[in-house]
């Protein structure tokens, strides 16, 4: 029985580490390779030793893909290629083989500089995993080998992230990877074809969440940042180098070039002018409107916004600042927050989640008198903005995925428990298709029944279709002919020409039955009443009566003959040959009822 | 070279058909046109290949064809097409007969027997596509021939179950276009069997081929336009489309299901799995609201559009639509929307302070919550949210048409629209704020979103901060403080865009006069007086001031409370805007003041409207005219001409009516004058100076007909007749003057024959008017005719001026509604004493901002015109998007004129100015043969002439030579 079979090592039931094992019609293809935020030890990195204990990982699975570059989805990927040992492909899309690097080497140096961590993979490793890496296009369909194929959709949510379709002869599995189906000011929204693959993995991050429209969450924070900046104060905006920080900025740029702005609006630098310049490059990728006015302008070549020197921050007058990292818990943001944290006018945003013990998350909660390190309090005097912008999408989205895909079952990832739970009940509800939420390292094995494509000789196909061709033309027909099985290929032909290719003589079959009737006249006139009872019944029929008294109907014999033992009795010997068995069997049983009281 | 082959061909053609024609047509001599079907056949004869033969035809294709000649030329193509055994060739022939048949003037029913013969012999799919295409023209060409329909839709029929998706494309289209519409009459008529088109269309709704399917519903639906009632079960089948594999069947099955919808709206259906029913036209309106998050955009579009038109659709429906509950991890949340209108009920202002402001309430029972609601829920949420921008106007202007047709919908619409003005992409902000302004009736804005809607006063572009201000014009605020706002902002905008100042005087004119009772309590604060010390009289110039004393004195219009706040200074400066700017200030009732105006009360009806009717009399005056002696009807012509202009200045709503008749009577009395000339008396040679005033008046009349017939909307065909007439009266004159001042005979041959070509045309055009021409001048020419045809110009002559002179003068109906189009120039102001200076050789560019009121088609009538000191005049056709149109009538050109000259010694002034081009022979019905080859348009974009018609701005510029 063919199946499809799937082990979350990581994202089963969870956020974060997302790392899948799929193995379908005997290829194993890995989704993702993702660390955890949460671990700081071995749980970080998924475990690979569930694929093999010993040996290079290369020679079990066919391929890895990864969907786009957060961490949390390709951060284990130097580990895994470089020091657990994988050499086989590792596809992803351009834009995420180009910023992945950047953001793996950001990666190791706060374990290894920061934190000090020895065994930790090195820059040269993230070099020598990257050059295994095929980039891929979107819809383009890549052959890993002569079975597997697989092919990109667009997933919004950052730049370059994609959903998978793995696809081994007419079995898929589609992979969403993180996407978003709501548009934002720079990527459009993840789009899929009705593939119908007989399975879905899809992300849940959102499964119990119904959002509001964006543009109120929009229009707030322009309004906010607009208020303040009239005022004079100063706008303080901590965000991740990477994905909401280009949405951002576009928002605000796009907003002082409507309203004719001209007060300064700074990024701190660092790894963001990197990233930047590939969001110019990758136009493609990116929504409708920047699409459409690159011709004139590259909306990613801001003209408001400008890299930040640490002396602006003391600069008197109105300013907005983009500063990393987005949680305030440390670097240039939480320098600029100590700065401008005293003055009323100014204000912060914090446009994500904060994680517990950080100040983003002090503040958020309402804490006014913050401690710092030394023994200082700082008290907190300007206004303080919680602005939520995320790209996931939500569970209409996941429904309306789901509802565009049409898949045979759905399994869901990267999400909580609990709220799986919900969706998955949902989904069964609504779309009627099985649907599975395993936990890491639980397998989830999917029975499929593979369709077998046969070829048919056109000789045979054009004489089937004479009899006429009906519109309905999706019908299932009746169709006569032999199956010819060679080199593992089906073919569908005519008998004869099945008998001259296989260099056979033909041979006649025919079933003979004799039928008991209580009759007591000669064998002539049984044969008449035979004859003349099939005539009535079988009005569409040839029905002849012979000159040597047997009967035929189309190329079926019928002989009456006397009983040796009883001759009250007449045995008709019914004959026909294998072509023709459903006729025969219909006269034989329409005979064994016996023949109609003839009138005397 | 080609081309001189192709005339040399032509020419020993010209020969062939001349010696054919000659015993027949005798008396005619422009037929010198060779016969096509001739040219043609030796043609194919010549062909050697089947590239060759292609070749010829390609050639033939590109020439019209006369319709006497299309029945040899189609005799000769079948015959061709019996002989040939190239598809592609056969295929250009099949082309080339549906092309001819459609020649007007040319019956197609002796073609069809052959078409439908070579039909059942063709083999080629693709030929036999293409001759049912031609069996469709043909077909469409006879619309009263029942039996051949129903040949043709059975010819259809056979060929419905042909393997190729093409050949049953084309049978289905023909289906749709011929089947006959009532089956039981051509079933008696007939004796043929009719067939129920509807059924079998139906049947190729489950057809393997996306393409057939979608040719299937596009039948069905032409069935509908020609009239046909559909079946409701077709709503069932076009249902279960809705989620087939191929776009274009879902857009198609998207527009039929809308059109049974409309068909049957209080129909009852079964919901599926479960016992209720609901009506028709809300179970199709949930279903074109799911296809709004449909994969394809195509389809999305097409859904947004058609829910704009669902009107019948309940209301409890049409409030899902903007309806999206929300959750947040399985607790209900409400949107930002319903917050706001919290905030805003329970008196508290602005928020977004506290994390967790929007922190979830009630729990939600799981089972209850339905993630993809078969209903119309959210459909319009998700559409305003799209990502292609297409989807979102859409969506935007089908929520203003249910809008406009349910108050209560467009109350709650509201929100969605303002949040609509900070989209990314300008066309769906502008789109929303007209969408705002047309729904503004129905609704109030609340303070919060005029605060939103006020936010976009600051737009860099212009367009969307008029567009904006015309909004306010029309909006309803509830509240002091909401004026207020609105006040402050708008001075915002001008301090920021001082070019906006007309737009915003206007704006706040209207703000002012729609809330009296709003502005009361603000006038104090805005004038700032005190009620002990006199503070500064502000300065009478600024344009802030000027705003807010607009605001005022329109708010004071109806609120005669309101000058006894007034301080003196206010007095005085009411009496200077209101003779300064009397269109933005209104007359005042104002203590110790006589009202300067006379109050014209509106509820006068127009009959008995006494200005109405003294413009009538005095027309009924004039048409008496001709019993009066010629001294005493020129005096009579010029009273009432004078008249007629000043009750055109003193009533604008009838000055366009004033200004047309007496632009006619002045045509009139030019043609009198000029017939009283003495110089009719004498011998021509003597009195050739005196000639100038009657060729001038003609040239003048000419002149004026042009501007009669183009300058003025809403001008009826029977006024163009008598406009038309003037002019050929003024074309007599002319040649009657010519006649007379010029020597000998020969140049007078060819203007003769082109002035009876003129009176020729005059008759083809207007040959239905012309029994209401009668005694006039073009009737008795037209009784003549034949005698005129014959004899030499000098008699042409007299008879012309007799006949001009007997002519009775034609009473000039006049229109319902007719305005006169008219231009002002904004930009440049031509006040500037700065020369624009730019390098000779190079281009300067100018903006050009100006008001164009009743112009009918000014993409392709408007004209800029640039004249330089030098006399050149430079003509420039501005871009059609130039043009705006902010209201109806009224249009607004803002483009760039680029300015190039050679160096000039000092600075000077050139003149820019509007000109409307017009193009007299556009009136002329074209061939369809014509319309459909590639040499179309040409003919019709050439302008004739122009008129001017705004008052030139001087520009003063200053070419400097270049610098080596």
């Amino acid at each position: 029985m063919p199946e499809i079979r799937v082990t979350p090592l990581g994202a089963g039931q969870d956020v974060g580490r997302s790392c899948i094992l799929v193995s379908i019609s005997g290829k194993n293809v890995m989704l993702d390779c993702g660390m955890h935020m949460g671990y700081n030890d071995d749980r970080r990195f998924p475990d690979f030793s569930y694929i093999t204990q010993s040996g290079r990982l290369t020679d079990f699975l066919d391929c890895v893909i990864i969907s786009h570059f957060h961490l949390d989805h390709c951060g284990a990927l130097p580990y895994f290629s470089e020091m657990v040992g994988y050499d086989g492909p590792i596809y992803m899309t351009h834009p995420t083989q180009a910023i992945c690097p950047i953001l793996l080497e950001d990666y190791r140096k706060i374990a290894v500089d920061k934190k000090g961590e020895a065994n930790f993979f090195t820059s040269q490793m993230i070099k020598d995993c990257m050059k295994k890496v095929v980039a891929v296009h979107l819809h383009q369909t890549v052959q890993v080998d002569d079975e597997l194929e697989i092919k990109a959709y667009y997933a919004g949510h950052v730049l370059g992230a994609a959903m998978f379709q793995i696809k081994v002869g007419s079995e898929s599995v589609v992979y969403t990877g993180d996407y978003n189906m709501t548009p934002d000011r720079h990527l459009g929204a993840a789009w899929i074809d009705k593939c119908r693959p007989n399975l879905l993995i899809t992300e849940s991050t959102y499964a119990t969440t119904i959002r509001d429209s964006k543009r109120c969450r929009e229009r707030d924070f322009l309004k906010k940042v607009h208020e303040t900046v009239e005022r004079g104060g100063k706008v303080l905006i901590p965000v991740f180098a990477l994905g909401r920080a280009q949405e951002l900025c576009i928002l605000l740029e796009t907003f002082w070039e409507r309203m004719n702005l001209k007060v300064p609006i700074y990024f701190s630098t660092g790894l963001t002018e990197k990233a930047n310049h590939y969001y110019k490059l990758f136009i493609t990728w990116t929504n409708q409107k920047i699409r459409k006015t690159f011709v004139q302008r590259n909306m990613f070549e801001f003209k408001h916004i400008k890299a930040f020197d640490r002396t602006f921050a003391d600069n008197p007058g109105p300013m907005v600042v983009f500063a990393t990292p987005g949680m305030l818990h440390a670097g240039q943001s939480l320098q600029i927050f100590r700065k401008w944290a005293g003055n009323e006018k100014n204000m912060v945003i914090m446009p994500g989640y904060c994680v517990q013990g950080t100040v983003g998350h002090k503040i958020l909660s309402g804490q006014r008198k913050l401690e710092m390190e030394g023994r200082q309090v700082l008290e907190v005097k300007m206004q303080v903005e919680y602005m939520s912008f995320s790209a996931h999408a939500d569970a209409k989205g996941i429904m309306q995925l789901v509802g565009q895909a049409e898949p045979e079952s759905v399994l869901l990832v990267h999400g909580e428990a609990k709220k799986m739970e919900f969706l998955r009940q949902k989904i069964e509800q609504e779309f009627r298709v099985s649907c599975y939420m395993p936990a890491n390292g639980e397998t989830v094995t999917l029975p499929t029944s593979p369709s077998i494509p046969v070829g048919i000789s056109l000789g045979l196909l054009k004489r089937e279709m004479v009899q006429g061709l009906l519109p309905e033309a999706k019908k299932p027909r009746l169709l006569h002919g032999t199956l010819v099985m060679k080199d593992s290929s089906f073919r569908l032909v005519s008998s004869e020409q099945a008998l001259k290719e296989l260099g056979l003589a033909e041979h006649q079959l025919r079933f003979t039955c004799r039928v008991h009737l209580q009759d007591t006249r000669k064998e002539q006139e049984t044969a008449l009443r035979v004859y003349s009872h099939l005539k009535s019944t079988l009005k569409d029929h040839c029905v002849q009566h012979l000159p040597d008294g047997s009967v035929t109907v189309e190329s079926i014999l019928i002989q009456a003959a006397a009983h040796s033992e009883d001759p009250g009795t007449k045995v008709l010997l019914v004959s026909w040959t294998y072509q023709d068995e459903e006729l025969g069997s219909f006269l034989t049983a329409l005979l064994k009822n016996g023949l109609p009281q003839a009138p005397s | 070279m080609a081309a001189h082959l192709k005339k040399r061909v032509y020419e020993e053609f010209t020969k062939v058909v001349q010696q054919q024609q000659e015993e027949i047509a005798t008396k005619k001599l422009r037929l010198t046109k060779p016969s096509k079907s001739a040219a043609l056949h030796i043609d194919l004869c010549k062909a050697t290949s089947p590239a060759d033969a292609l070749q010829y035809l390609l050639q033939f294709a590109r020439k019209p064809v006369e319709a006497e000649s299309v029945e040899g030329v189609v005799r000769i193509l079948l015959e061709h097409y019996y002989k040939e055994n190239d598809p592609s060739v056969r295929l250009k022939i099949a082309s080339l007969l549906g092309l001819l048949s459609k020649t007007s003037g040319f019956s197609p029913d002796c073609i069809m027997d052959d078409a439908i013969n070579i039909l059942q012999n063709e083999k080629s799919h693709q030929v036999l596509a293409q001759l049912l295409d031609t069996l469709l023209a043909i077909g469409s060409k006879l619309p009263e021939n029942q039996a051949t329909q129903m040949r043709l839709v059975d010819v259809a029929c056979k060929h419905l179950t042909d393997t190729s998706h093409g050949v049953r494309n084309k049978c289905l289209q023909l289906l749709g276009n011929l089947g006959s519409l009532e089956k039981s009459v051509t079933k008696d008529a007939e004796g043929l069997t009719a067939r129920d088109v509807q059924k079998i269309i139906g049947d190729y709704f489950s057809d393997q081929d996306p393409r057939v399917r979608t040719a299937a519903i596009k039948a069905m639906l032409q069935l509908h336009e020609r009239g046909l009632k559909l079946h409701q079960t077709i709503y069932n089948q076009a249902c279960k489309l809705l989620s087939d594999d191929y776009e274009q069947v879902r857009s198609a099955a998207v527009q039929l299901i809308w059109v049974v919808s409309q068909l049957y709206p209080e129909s009852i259906v079964p919901i599926p799995s479960s016992n209720e029913e609901i009506r028709l036209v809300d179970d199709a309106f949930g279903k074109i609201c799911h296809m709004v998050s449909d994969g394809s955009w195509v389809v999305r579009v097409q859904a947004a559009k058609l829910l704009g038109s669902m009107e019948q659709v309940s209301s409890h429906f049409l409030e899902q639509t903007l309806d999206k509950k929300l959750m947040s991890d399985l607790r209900r949340k409400r949107t930002a929307h319903e917050r706001a209108k919290e905030l805003y009920s329970s008196g508290e202002f602005s928020s977004g302070r506290k994390w967790g402001d929007d922190a979830p309430k009630e729990e939600i029972d799981t089972g209850a919550v339905n993630l993809i609601e078969s209903g119309a829920c959210g459909a319009f949420v998700h559409g305003l949210e799209d990502e292609m921008y297409e989807v979102r106007i859409a969506a935007v202007e089908a929520l203003c048409m249910l809008a406009q047709s349910s108050p209560s919908f467009a109350e709650k619409c509201l929100d969605f629209l303002v949040d609509m003005f900070n989209d990314e992409i300008e066309e769906v902000r502008l789109q929303s704020i007209h969408t705002m302004r047309k729904i503004s009736n129905n609704i109030t804005l609340r303070e919060d979103q005029l605060d939103t809607v006020l936010a976009v006063l600051e737009d860099s572009s212009r367009d969307i901060r008029e567009a904006l201000h015309e909004l306010l014009c029309c909006t309803n605020v509830s509240t002091k403080e909401g004026i207020h706002l609105a006040l402050v902002e708008l001075l915002k905008n001008l301090t920021k865009y001082p070019t906006d100042r007309d737009s915003i005087w206007k704006c706040l004119k209207f703000l002012g006069s729609r809330h009296p009772t709003l502005v009361l309590p603000l006038v104090p604060e805005l004038l700032s007086t005190h009620p002990f010390f006199d503070t500064a009289e502000p300065d009478m110039d600024d344009p802030a001031y000027i705003a807010v004393l607009v605001l005022i004195f329109n708010a004071a219009k109806t609120c005669p409370t309101m000058p006894a706040l007034f301080s003196d200074h206010t007095f005085r400066h009411y009496a200077y805007l209101r003779d300064s700017l009397s269109h933005l200030v209104p007359a005042l009732r104002l203590p110790g003041r006589k009202l300067v105006s006379s109050t014209v009360s509106s509820n006068i009806t127009p009959h008995e409207d006494p200005s109405q009717q003294f413009l009538q009399q005095s027309l009924d005056r004039v048409y008496s005219v001709q019993h009066l002696d010629p001294q005493g009807a020129q005096e009579l012509l010029e009273f009432t001409i004078r008249d007629l202009q000043r009750l055109g200045e003193l009533q604008s709503e009838l000055a366009g009516v004033a200004d047309f008749s007496a632009t006619y009577l002045r045509c009139q009395l030019l043609l009198i004058k000029a017939l009283q000339e003495k110089l009719w008396n004498v011998a021509a040679p003597l009195y050739l100076k005196q000639s100038d005033l009657a060729s001038a008046a003609a040239k003048q009349i000419m002149e004026e007909t042009y501007k009669m017939e183009f300058m003025y909307s809403g001008v009826e065909n029977k006024q163009v007749v008598i406009i038309h007439h003037m002019r050929l009266q003024a074309k007599a004159l002319q040649l009657i003057v010519t006649a007379r001042t010029t020597r000998g005979v020969d140049p007078l041959f060819g203007m003769c024959e082109k002035f009876l070509q003129e009176v020729d045309f005059f008759q083809r055009c207007f040959i239905a008017d012309l029994p209401h021409l009668q005694d006039s001048f073009v009737d008795k020419l037209l009784d003549l005719m034949p005698r005129l045809m014959a004899s030499k110009p000098v008699e042409v002559i007299k008879i012309l001026q007799t006949m001009l002179r007997q002519s009775t003068f034609l009473h000039l109906p006049l229109p319902e509604q007719i305005h006169k189009a008219s231009a002002t120039i904004i930009e440049p102001a031509g006040e500037s004493d700065n020369p624009l200076r730019f390098t000779s050789g190079l281009v300067v560019a100018l903006d050009v901002d100006a008001t164009l009121e009743h112009v009918q088609d000014p993409q392709n009538s408007v004209k800029v015109q640039v004249l330089y000191p030098d006399g050149q005049a430079q003509m420039i056709h501005p871009k059609p998007a130039d043009f705006r149109n902010p209201g109806p009538g009224r249009h607004r050109l803002i483009t760039q004129v680029y300015l190039s000259h050679t160096a000039w010694t000092e600075p000077c002034q050139v003149e820019v100015r509007l000109l409307l081009a017009y193009n007299s022979g556009a009136r002329i019905p074209k061939s369809p043969w014509i319309e459909g080859g590639e040499m179309s348009s040409h003919v019709e974009n050439s302008i004739e002439g122009t008129i001017p018609f705004s008052k030139p701005v001087k520009v003063y510029i200053m070419p400097k030579p270049a610098r080596r």
